[in-house]
């Protein structure tokens, strides 16, 4: 029987942008174990919503996040609409199903991006950006920001789209939709991709159910539970599958999000057609009673927010489960069996956030 | 936002895992274990989903009472447990991965304690 060795994997590693550590126990080249370690970077911003009214507390909500920045403003302002039962304008949930959507395609290109980065493909790498370029001129030409968005507020959404603007969108897509097309192509049927992430980090269907797996990672098992369907924002009012693959390895989960760059497409178009008109918010007064568990689908999978109000200005608790903690125990089931060199790649796979994580 | 109907299910600890047991076996999957802080107790919820359905259990414990882990029944459990061990001080026991309060590298231990008074960062007003 071979020795065991344990090799630390961060929290500081080429494909890591953010700190995470797995102790990975190894015979020879094979992982046979991995103990994962988080909270490098814990800001304990849950803490923060007793020191600030509701109101102002979703630009802290907003920055849990740069990536997810978006959903976790509308996760939170939807948990508060709930609790005080605040009936949002439609043209303010049509707006924050497109931002959403703008959310999960620059995520997506960002991962798919960083993902051809950690297989050694650059072009592929530099190709994923570049698209992804122009859905941030999209943010920022609608919202101000390319990171932080900001327009998500209790009641409804803090700026407008014009009909014109709306339009100029919709006109982008066909071309934008053609290069993601591209994209795919390469993605799925270049050889040497599909040679490096094949039966790499396989997790079954009822495996990744059962360890409570978010997002593509759940959907590349075949799982198709999108919190999408759960109908928020104007969901409820568009045509919308998600999109699972059954293979459940890393070409799988790369497969999944591919094709979640079409359905965002297609949802944006389906929201600009049937925008309606009206007013964008929704003067709220008061303050919440009472509790809600707000369940949002962000790029890396379900988000939970749970709040709690008492009736005071300041809420008494805000607890957010993220997609990346629900997927370290997945995780943790993919790597025994791979090689160390694929340890990257299956740990990218999953699309680890740790801001969001250590929020 | 019309809100969805969540069920919440006040159970004594020592019902927590016959209970968890039983939705694990009707096929309901772990969303998330949270805890909150009140004045002088914890409440903990254990979220689960079936089909877009959401149940949830909720015990509440004193400072310092044990909780059993759930982990022998969700395995994923773990990362949830270790969390609210860390931030809270909540003994929670038979974890399949305890990482013995080291899990969250906090500045202060148990910084969401609703024991923590006096000075420092985390203190409760």
């Amino acid at each position: 029987m071979p020795e065991r060795i344990v090799v630390p994997f961060g929290p500081q590693h080429p494909v890591l942008p953010e700190p995470i550590h797995l102790d990975l126990v190894l015979e020879d080249e094979t992982v046979v174990d991995v103990v994962p370690s988080i909270g490098y970077i814990h800001r304990g911003l849950e803490k923060l919503v007793t020191k600030r009214e509701y109101p102002e507390f979703v630009h802290v909500a907003e920055r849990i996040c740069g990536i997810c920045s978006f959903m976790h403003g509308m996760a939170y302002v939807q948990g508060i609409e709930a609790i005080m039962d605040v009936e949002v304008p439609d043209r303010a949930r049509y707006l924050r199903t497109i931002w959403a959507e703008c959310s999960r395609l620059h995520s997506h290109l960002l991962w798919l991006g960083l993902f051809a980065d950690a297989m050694g493909f650059e072009n592929l790498f530099m190709r994923s950006w570049q698209l992804r370029e122009s859905v941030l001129d999209v943010l920022e030409d609608t919202t101000g920001g390319r990171v932080i968005q900001g327009t998500c507020k209790v009641g409804g959404v803090r700026r407008d789209i014009k009909g014109e603007k709306l339009s100029d969108i919709q006109k982008t897509l066909p071309e934008f939709e053609q290069q993601c097309r591209d994209l795919t192509d390469v993605f799925l049927n270049d050889e040497s991709v599909k040679y490096r992430l094949g039966g790499l980090g396989v997790i079954g269907k009822s495996e990744a159910y059962d360890l409570g797996a978010a997002g593509p990672t759940l959907r590349g098992s075949g799982v198709d539970w999108d919190a999408r369907c759960l109908g928020y924002a104007a969901y409820a009012d568009l045509d919308f599958k998600p999109v699972s693959h059954p293979a459940g390895d890393c070409y799988a989960r790369c497969a999944v999000r591919l094709g979640e760059l079409f359905t965002s497409i297609d949802l944006i178009n389906q929201a600009v057609e049937k925008m309606p008109e009206g007013p964008i918010d929704v003067k709220v007064t008061g303050a919440p009673d009472g509790e809600y568990f707000c369940r949002v689908e962000q790029p890396r999978g379900e988000v939970v927010h749970y709040l709690k109000g008492d009736g005071t200005k300041h809420l008494t608790r805000a607890r957010v489960r993220t997609p990346t903690l629900a997927n370290i125990p997945p995780l943790v089931k993919m790597l025994p069996g791979c090689q160390l060199a694929d340890v990257p790649v299956i740990v990218l796979s999953i699309d680890p956030c740790i801001s969001c994580t250590e929020r | 936002m019309t809100a969805k109907e969540q069920t919440i299910i006040e159970i004594p600890v020592t019902d927590l895992l016959e209970r968890t047991r039983k939705l694990h076996g009707d096929g309901y999957r772990l969303v998330q274990i949270g805890c909150t802080g009140l004045a002088e107790s914890y409440e903990i919820n254990y979220s689960f989903d079936k089909e877009y359905r959401f149940q949830n259990l909720r015990i509440t414990v004193a400072p310092g009472e044990e909780v059993p882990s759930i982990s022998g029944i969700y395995w994923g459990a773990f990362v949830y447990e270790n969390e609210m061990h860390d931030l809270f001080g909540i003994p929670v026991t038979g974890m399949n991965i305890d990482f013995q309060g080291a899990m969250i590298r906090t500045g202060e231990k148990h910084p969401f304690s609703v024991t923590r008074k006096g000075e420092g960062p985390c203190r409760n007003a």
